[in-house]
């Protein structure tokens, strides 16, 4: 098995505009993820979801910035990583995952030599 | 799968073609040369389960077809190149293996079931002994054409494994700067291991859209060979040959796929006209005016029967219908006498099996064939408001015929401009401008 990172970016105005109802569903989707994960034998090492860009600040160097890197219409929100066979396998668990607002990207996480 | 080749490992070469104590240097260059054309693939595939790694199975494959030059110019020709090649290079892959830990930790090619370490020499032994050696050139080629890569990726991975060109013959197919294209077989590979895609030949499920992305491929190739991107020739005779030959490998490994059938019969129809494309002075000629006589009957009696068992199955894909239609051009007795009828229920049926404002282009045509150019310019005219096919030259190029037809000469000038400001092969732009000289001739009595 080898882990992949599944970076969720989608448009974060979308979630701030959202009813109750609408962030029920989400929340819905995402717990019944974590089962749909198992059925396919890949496994959820760990998850998060994250504040939105509006709270992230930027450094580059000693430079302190208000907001993250790039402003982009979609960004990212949140991420999953997970055990999967092989890239077909992960890909197949990123479709899975939740991402109503935008899409997901999928990066295998390096492998260092143990030397 | 499994293929049988006949021949013996190198320590028993068998009876050879040469005779006696050795063949001719010249005889074993040309069948290095000959065992490269046919064989790359399934030395190269074979041995890269063994390596781990592409890079590495490519400089074994590499040297063992160096070491062949030597070996049968002494020893003769062995019965099957194929097998000396691949038994020679997967020893020196493993040999490379065991003396050099570093290549060891490299990320392993991912071999179902999982065969983490180079397998034990016992096993290999064998395969040898029973003279089957796993015929793995399906993986090789659905590995390089993998969705997670890009499509110029997969092109350039699929000439590079597959057929063996060096990096810098596909770079001049493809205008390419060397560099660029060697940076774009770098990265794809890198892409194969670090991202861990399977070298494998996908499941029941995935098989019809990853099959479909391999088809394209060699259809795109195909089709960069048929009328090159730019230049001064028409036609590429390289590429298309390759894509043929690739056409052919596919149908022979997956002989129950409709798709592969119908796209080998499709290249084989079309490619019969090859010799009739241009004039003696380069100038491209349309199907309307090309010598019918002289198309390649073989293989136009061999693509017809394939179309006929293509679409035996019912619910065509869009290779075989369009091999269906090459078929009719090919059997029509001339431009005229083409069953336009038939050829417009194809191109309906196609666009059910195929949405593509290029399958709508080449529908108004057939359509103007059959129902006279207004109608096929209206349907043009309503693509062209589409917007999808802008900056695409065979629209302006369709338009401007059908005006022609019509005696709209000042409009088809136009049109024919515009197709000019598109076009960058020297044989369609020599066309172009010839008929573009004859709507603006003063005519007589004008």
């Amino acid at each position: 098995m080898a882990e992949y990172l599944i970076l969720i970016c989608e448009d974060e105005n979308a979630y701030a505009t959202a009813t109750p109802d609408v962030l029920g569903q989400v929340m819905e989707a995402h717990n019944r993820f974590a089962k749909q994960v198992e059925e396919t034998g890949g496994k959820i090492v760990s998850g998060r979801a994250l504040q939105p860009t509006s709270t992230a600040t930027s450094i580059r160097g000693d430079v302190v910035t208000d907001g993250p890197f790039a402003e982009t219409k979609e960004a990212l929100g949140g991420f999953y990583l997970v055990e999967a066979r092989d890239l077909d396998h992960a890909l197949e668990i990123g479709k899975l995952c939740p991402a109503r607002f935008g899409g997901v990207e999928v990066r295998p996480i390096m492998v260092f030599d143990s030397m | 799968m499994t293929s049988s080749p006949a021949g013996g490992p190198p320590d028993d070469p068998g009876p050879s073609t040469g005779s006696g104590a050795g063949t001719d240097r010249l005889d074993a260059a040309g069948a290095v040369a000959d065992a490269h054309r046919r064989e790359w693939a399934f030395v190269l595939a074979a041995t890269a389960r063994v390596a781990g790694d592409l890079d590495l199975a490519e400089e074994c494959v590499q040297d063992a077809y160096v070491s062949a030059l030597e070996a049968w110019s002494q020893q003769g020709v062995p019965r099957n190149p194929g097998a000396w090649l691949t038994t020679t290079a997967r020893r020196r892959a493993i040999d490379l293996l065991r003396r050099d830990t570093t290549l060891r930790r490299k990320l392993p090619l991912l071999v179902e079931p999982a065969a983490a370490t180079p397998p034990p020499a016992g096993q290999l032994a064998a395969e040898e002994g029973s003279g089957v050696i796993p015929d793995d050139r399906l993986r090789l080629i659905f590995t390089c054409c993998h969705p997670a890569l890009a499509r110029e990726a997969q092109v350039a991975l699929t000439l590079r494994l597959v057929c063996g060109l060096s990096t810098a013959e596909i770079a001049r197919a493809f205008l390419v700067p060397e560099p660029t294209m060697a940076a774009r077989v770098t990265r794809a590979k890198k892409k194969i291991s670090a991202a861990r895609i399977a070298y494998r030949v996908p499941g029941a499920a995935e098989l019809p859209d990853r099959l479909d992305a391999v088809l394209t491929v060699v259809h795109l190739l195909y089709t960069t060979g048929h009328t090159a991107p730019d230049g001064g020739s028409l036609v590429r005779d390289d590429l298309v040959d390759r894509a043929i030959r690739l056409a052919r490998m596919l149908h022979q490994l997956m002989p129950d796929e409709p798709e592969a059938r119908g796209l080998l019969a499709l290249l084989l129809l079309t490619d019969a006209r090859r010799a009739t494309r241009c004039a003696p002075d380069g100038r491209l000629l349309l199907l309307d005016e090309q010598d019918r006589t002289l198309w390649d009957r073989p293989a136009i009696d061999e693509g017809t029967a394939l179309v006929r068992e293509a679409l035996r199955g019912g619910r065509p894909g869009r290779f075989a219908i369009q091999a269906a239609i090459a078929a009719l051009h090919a059997q029509a007795p001339s431009y005229a006498d083409t069953d336009w009828r038939q050829i417009l229920l194809l191109y309906d049926l196609l666009g059910r099996a195929w949405t593509s404002p290029v399958v709508t282009l080449n529908r108004a045509v057939a359509l103007a064939m059959a129902d006279g150019p207004e109608a096929g310019l209206a349907e043009i005219g309503e693509l062209e408001r589409g917007g999808r096919l802008a900056g695409y030259r065979y629209l302006p190029a369709a338009k401007a015929d059908l005006l022609r037809r019509l005696g709209r000469r000042d409009e088809a000038a136009q049109a024919y401009r515009a197709a000019l400001e598109l076009t960058g092969n020297e044989a369609e732009r020599s066309f172009l401008t010839h008929r573009l000289a004859e709507v603006t001739a003063v005519q007589p009595g004008s």
